[in-house]
């Protein structure tokens, strides 16, 4: 530089001075604002973690309430759970995943408006709304009161439909439409160009969004109440009467709790930590998942 | 407008690696075809000849219907929503856009290279290559099919440099490799016209050149049409060179002249064709 010359690209001191201390006011203001937010989630966990860990036991896991007076365990509610979202998912991904496919690939115009509509509708279902719904589909067929695992898992398809359905289309549209075009331009059918590069090039993101809508409804407990019903015995059957689940069990457990009540209610607490633990599974393997299959896509 | 056919020249048959099987290289006509995307016509009344076992390239600025032509030929024009086609384009005589036609049928016959390399991410390179067998639904036995994949791979001058990682996935190659995985797999199918969309618009001079070279050697066995918006290109790699323009833009591209290579670079008809190759638009 020439003696003399004023250095030009530095800072006057005073605005560097005003600058530096907004970006540090932002940053104490977005960091407490994050805080703040982690505050319910952290408190819950930690609630439910010291709560229900004095209910779990051997016992919590492998006996039913049957014929239990003090005690008993969950094992009932736990196998109820897994069968209702089991077969809800079982539902709800072919269906779900179709629907998708026929928005992204086929849907035009007026229908596929309509459909889309509707299926931003569902996604707002309450879900005791589904819960009666899929009551009243079978006082058709099988009389009042009926109580089956089944009708549980209908009220949960019809929750998880839209979710998978919207989250489905997402990923679909994500597919590069070179791709479909490549595999048009060496005379492949259109159907075949879904199954066989459409599909398998969204796989990883499809499982996601089906792990996450199964996470989303396996907590529901409003319109189980109405459908499966609460008992005490073991059932798997998903065809065969009243089955338990840990979210109504965590809610029966501490309406009704037995004569050592406190024993009860441990028992309720561990039921909400089972189900978090395993909503807390079924996300890391949707992570797992993803990082395993994804395609870079260029 | 006039429209002028190439010289008829001998082919001969380069020494390439193996014999080619097949069906042979057919011709494809257009006559008076008009192309719509929904009211707007984008292409105006084009008749030309694409001559069997010779390059022909499509010239011209941009916008002007080359690529919409172009994807006429294969009844690709067509997967845009709205678009339509009027006159005729026959291949070896036979109406393609005919009642009772299949467009997937067409599309076998017709292969097409993109501008940008798009092998198939889930796919390995020897997936790839034997892709358009295993989308056509053809079963054919692993050491027919090992067979098909190393012909083709040859013929795209590729075997050498991914022979020993067949399995790799086919992105895991650089652009140029991918280009040419992507001939290789048009070619295991064994079209009789191979249509290229600005094949090496993507590509770096040396991989450019690759390709070029390789185009040369395909048209032995193959009708090729080439888009380029590179003029050298045209001039270096092709036989018959056909000049789209548009009078100003909203109008629908025409085709100006069409003639044998060297002609249309040294002394085409058309004052606009003049004008185009020496740059003086474009």
């Amino acid at each position: 530089m020439a003696p003399g010359a004023e250095r030009r690209l530095l800072l006057p001191g005073s605005i560097g001075w005003s600058r530096r201390a907004k970006d540090r006011l932002a940053t104490v203001v977005i960091g407490s604002a994050f805080g703040l937010a982690m505050v319910p989630l952290i408190s819950l966990l930690y609630e439910v973690a010291k709560r229900g860990i004095p209910g779990l036991s051997v016992e919590f896991f492998t006996e039913s309430a049957r014929g239990v007076i003090n005690g008993g365990g969950a094992a009932h509610a736990i196998v109820g759970t897994l069968v209702i979202t089991g077969v809800a998912a079982l539902i709800s991904v072919p269906i779900g995943i179709m629907a998708a496919i026929y928005l992204t690939e086929y849907g035009s115009g007026k229908l596929r408006r309509a459909l889309t509509f509707f299926v931003d509708v569902m996604t707002g279902i309450p879900s005791i709304v589904a819960g009666l719904f899929a009551y009243a589909l079978f006082e058709i067929f099988f009389g009042p009161g009926i109580r089956l695992g089944v009708m549980g898992s209908v009220a949960l398809s019809v929750l998880m439909i839209p979710i998978v359905i919207r989250s489905a289309e997402e990923v679909l549209k994500i597919v590069p439409n070179h791709l479909r075009e490549a595999a048009y331009a060496l005379g492949t059918p259109k159907w075949r160009t879904i199954t066989r590069i459409v599909l398998p090039t969204a796989f990883a993101g499809l499982v996601t969004g089906v792990m996450l809508a199964t996470a989303r409804i396996i907590g529901e407990t409003a319109p189980l109440l109405v459908t499966t019903g609460v008992i005490d015995s073991m059932n798997s059957n998903p065809f065969d009467g009243r089955m338990q689940n840990l979210a109504v069990y965590a809610y029966n457990e501490y309406r009704s709790p037995g004569v050592m009540k406190q024993a009860s209610y441990d028992r309720a607490w561990a039921a909400a930590l089972t189900l978090i633990a395993i909503v807390m599974i079924l996300n890391l393997a949707a992570r797992l998942v993803y990082r395993r299959y994804k395609t870079e896509i260029r | 407008m006039e429209t002028t056919e190439g010289k008829p020249v001998t082919g001969t048959s380069s020494g390439g690696a193996a014999a080619p099987s097949g069906r042979g290289a057919k011709t494809i006509e257009a006559r008076e075809v008009n192309l719509f995307y929904g009211d707007f016509q984008a292409v105006e009344n084009v008749s030309m000849r694409i001559a069997p076992n010779k390059v022909t390239a499509l010239i011209g600025s941009s916008g002007c219907g080359k690529t919409t032509f172009l994807r006429s030929l294969n009844r690709m024009h067509e997967l845009t929503p709205g678009a339509s086609v009027s006159g005729e384009i026959t291949l070896d005589g036979e109406d393609v856009y005919g009642a009772g036609v299949d467009p997937v049928q067409v599309r076998r016959l017709v292969g097409m290279v993109f501008q940008s390399p798009n092998p198939f991410p889930t796919m390995s390179i020897y997936e790839n290559a034997a892709a358009g067998l295993d989308l056509n639904g053809s079963r054919m036995k692993k050491a027919d099919k090992d067979a098909v994949v190393e012909r083709s791979l040859r013929g795209a001058n590729l075997w050498e440099e991914v022979k020993d990682r067949l399995d790799k996935p086919g992105s895991g190659l650089s652009g140029g490799q991918q280009q040419r995985l992507c001939i290789a797999r048009a070619i295991a199918v064994e079209p009789e016209v191979l249509l290229m969309d600005e094949p090496c618009s993507a590509l770096d001079p040396i991989a450019t050149l690759a390709i070029e070279d390789l185009i040369r050697e395909l048209k032995s066995r193959y009708t090729i049409a080439i888009v380029t918006h590179n003029m050298q290109q045209a001039a270096r790699a092709s036989d018959i060179t056909a000049f789209f323009n548009l009078e100003k833009s909203g109008r629908p591209g025409r085709l100006v002249e069409i003639d044998a290579t060297e002609t249309i670079f040294t002394k085409p008809a058309q004052q606009a064709t003049e004008d185009y190759v020496s740059g003086r638009f474009g």
